[in-house]
């Protein structure tokens, strides 16, 4: 238990009497509504009323409907899906410092996303035309399966799932992702090489309905899997010896970890981009928040991923208008500063 | 009868606001090329704001910034409360141009041109988008005069200088333009040839292939040598020190825009690149 709980047990006592769950749920509401109220173009109440009730005026409906809401829904897909995977991966290798990223799967996404970008000359055109749009987060989805798939079979190859081998696989996976997409950045012309670089620092605002909602679907039913799987990463918590002795079935339930990660993390990255920190950093903050125990802690990070896609989400839009910056900026701006003090932390603790 | 006034009132109305539509007054300009020639047409008044790519004329940069050309904000946009976004064929992403549209936004995306005949389609294309047809034609026939005194001054000259056109770096190796470029099109319509042959595209070349493509000429954006070091850098770099170029001190830098844009300031580009190519 002690690698992955960053506090100790009174931490959850601490809140004992508080609903803390209903806090974390008013949180995210606020920040969902923030989401629809604010943005570079105001909308007086009278405005979103007028939407709701179907009566708007084309301009308020059209940022409303097609801007805002799309929005709000694919960051809370975003934000669950990358949270939950996170959380799930801390769990099944007992590393706090475990996170989609590790494994590979971001990157496998990565270099379909990136490939679809650069060689999407050669065949997109052959496509047929309803389905061209959706190249891109195709490809970013195929790879980020793909490599998680290749990943736990190459772990798997000794007999039982070994954790470290999935690591160190993660590690080799992310150098040839790198590779490869370095060499397309070799290949592309000035233009490709602008968009994906700008398709690597993530966004929300893919604003089509269509897509939005293949990607809340997958990212959602990932999200409610990873939800149930509490008491077998409690358990993982004790070893896996420990977890198999207590009547779990150790190689079915990292393997059903590793297809709803892919999933959540494939179809989210498609829609989105590669958005750092969040799959990391909210699992943490649950923690401090609920204790280790990880039926509290899965809920109680989706609703702080969530919160967190949303407010960083604003924060771009409401930072610099008419410009609007990249969220995996603000992402990683909030992230990579609270991973030092929770590094700085435990090596004050000794915890290394 | 006393209603009469106010039927004509109405119908003024009704016309002044279709004139409106025809003429926007509040233009949001995506791509340095349109932003120059909305201002060459005389309605740089109407422009409310500019993306990154619009750093001429030097009123168009104190005006409202919308980022970077493929990378629009719906959202951004809308709150300028703008009645028409004219941007280069480029602009992107395409769900923000989509979402705009949505919202009811005029949105006119120009054809690409990189040509001579490219540029008069452009400035046509503009005039009309805004509501000046008539000063758009009038301005096309100008810059094809123009284009055509300095393709004449171009062929003035019989000698064909090799040029390398360097864009910008990338990892120590210097980016270069090849085929189907814009400095590409541009070093042929001033009379030389491009030295880097063989590929497409902006590329990274090797220092070795840049000393056998043997260019007599080095070509950069003035904003680039600066970046780079100045020019002394450059040419004494061993890939530009071993060439015709590098040894002759022969260069060119000229504004980014300018020579690249192929905006209205097209055959000024093409007339001052023929003459420095030839040391004038």
């Amino acid at each position: 238990m002690s690698e992955t709980s960053a506090l100790p047990r009174h931490a959850a006592a601490r809140f004992a009497g508080i609903p803390v769950f209903a806090l974390l749920g008013a949180a995210l509401l606020i920040v969902v509504f923030a989401e629809l109220a604010l943005g570079p173009v105001r909308l007086g109440p009278g405005d979103l009323l007028a939407v709701l009730l179907g009566e708007g005026e084309q301009g308020p409906s059209a940022i409303l409907l097609q801007i805002r809401l799309p929005r709000a829904v694919l960051g809370l897909a975003v934000g669950f899906g990358l949270a939950l995977s996170g959380c799930a991966m801390q769990g099944v290798l007992r590393n706090p410092l475990a996170d989609p990223g590790l494994i590979g799967v971001t990157a496998g996404a990565a270099v379909g996303a990136v490939s679809v970008i650069v060689l999407g000359n050669y065949f997109v055109g052959d496509l047929p035309a309803p389905v061209r749009p959706y190249a891109l987060p195709l490809g970013a989805f195929a790879g980020g399966l793909l490599v998680t798939a290749f990943v736990f079979s190459l772990s798997h190859l000794s007999g039982g799932t070994n954790v470290a081998m999935l690591i160190l696989a993660g590690v080799a996976v992310n150098a040839i992702a790198g590779a490869l997409i370095g060499a397309m950045v070799y290949i592309s012309d000035d233009q490709q090489l602008r968009d994906l670089t700008f398709w690597s620092m993530g966004s929300i605002a893919s604003g089509n309905w269509m897509q939005v909602s293949v990607t809340t679907m997958l990212a959602l039913a990932a999200a409610l899997g990873l939800l149930t799987m509490g008491r077998s990463l409690d358990l993982f918590q004790l070893g896996e010896r420990a977890a198999f002795h207590a009547g779990i079935d150790i190689e079915r339930e990292k393997w059903r970890i590793a297809l709803m990660t892919a999933i959540a993390v494939g179809a989210v990255t498609a829609a989105a981009g590669p958005i750092g920190f969040i799959g990391l950093v909210a699992p943490h903050m649950a923690r401090l928040i609920v204790g280790p125990a990880h039926r509290n802690v899965l809920p109680a990070a989706a609703l702080i991923g969530g919160a967190l896609i949303l407010g960083a989400d604003l924060a771009v839009r409401l930072a610099v208008p008419p410009t609007e910056p990249p969220i995996g900026l603000a992402t990683s701006m909030i992230g990579g500063p609270f991973f030092l003090w929770l590094l700085m932390r435990r090596l004050k603790r000794g915890g290394f | 009868m006393r209603r009469l006034p106010f039927l004509f009132l109405a119908a003024a109305l009704l016309l002044a606001e279709a004139a409106h539509a025809d003429s926007p007054q509040r233009i949001v300009s995506a791509g340095g090329d349109i932003t120059e020639i909305i201002y060459a047409l005389g309605a740089g008044d109407r422009v409310i704001a500019v993306d990154s790519t619009s750093n001429h004329p030097s009123e168009a940069v104190s005006k409202e910034q919308i980022g970077y050309i493929r990378r629009l904000a719906a959202e951004g946009i809308l709150s300028l409360q703008p009645d028409l976004l004219i941007a280069a064929h480029d602009a992107g992403p395409p769900a923000a141009v989509e979402q705009l549209r949505a919202a009811g936004l005029r949105v006119e995306l120009a054809p690409k041109g990189n040509t001579p005949e490219g540029v008069l389609e452009k400035v046509r294309f503009v005039g009309k988008a805004i509501g000046l047809e008539a000063e758009g034609e009038t301005l096309a026939q100008r810059v094809e005069r123009d284009m055509a005194k300095a393709l004449e001054t171009a062929k003035g000259y019989t000698d064909t200088p090799r040029v390398i056109f360097v864009l910008s770096e990338r990892d120590g190796a210097p980016l270069v333009a090849g085929a189907e470029t814009s400095a590409d099109a541009i070093i042929a319509l001033a009379g030389a040839s491009n030295a880097a042959e063989g590929f497409s595209g902006y590329k990274p070349m090797s220092q070795e292939a840049i000393i056998e493509a043997a260019p007599d000429v080095l070509l950069m954006m003035s904003q680039t040598v600066e970046r780079l070091g100045g020019i002394d850098v450059m040419l004494s770099r061993p890939e530009f020190a071993l060439t015709p170029a590098g040894q002759e001190r022969r260069y060119v830098a000229m504004d980014g825009l300018l020579l690249l844009g192929f905006g209205p300031r097209a055959p000024e580009a093409v007339r001052s690149l023929a003459t420095a190519l030839r040391g004038g």
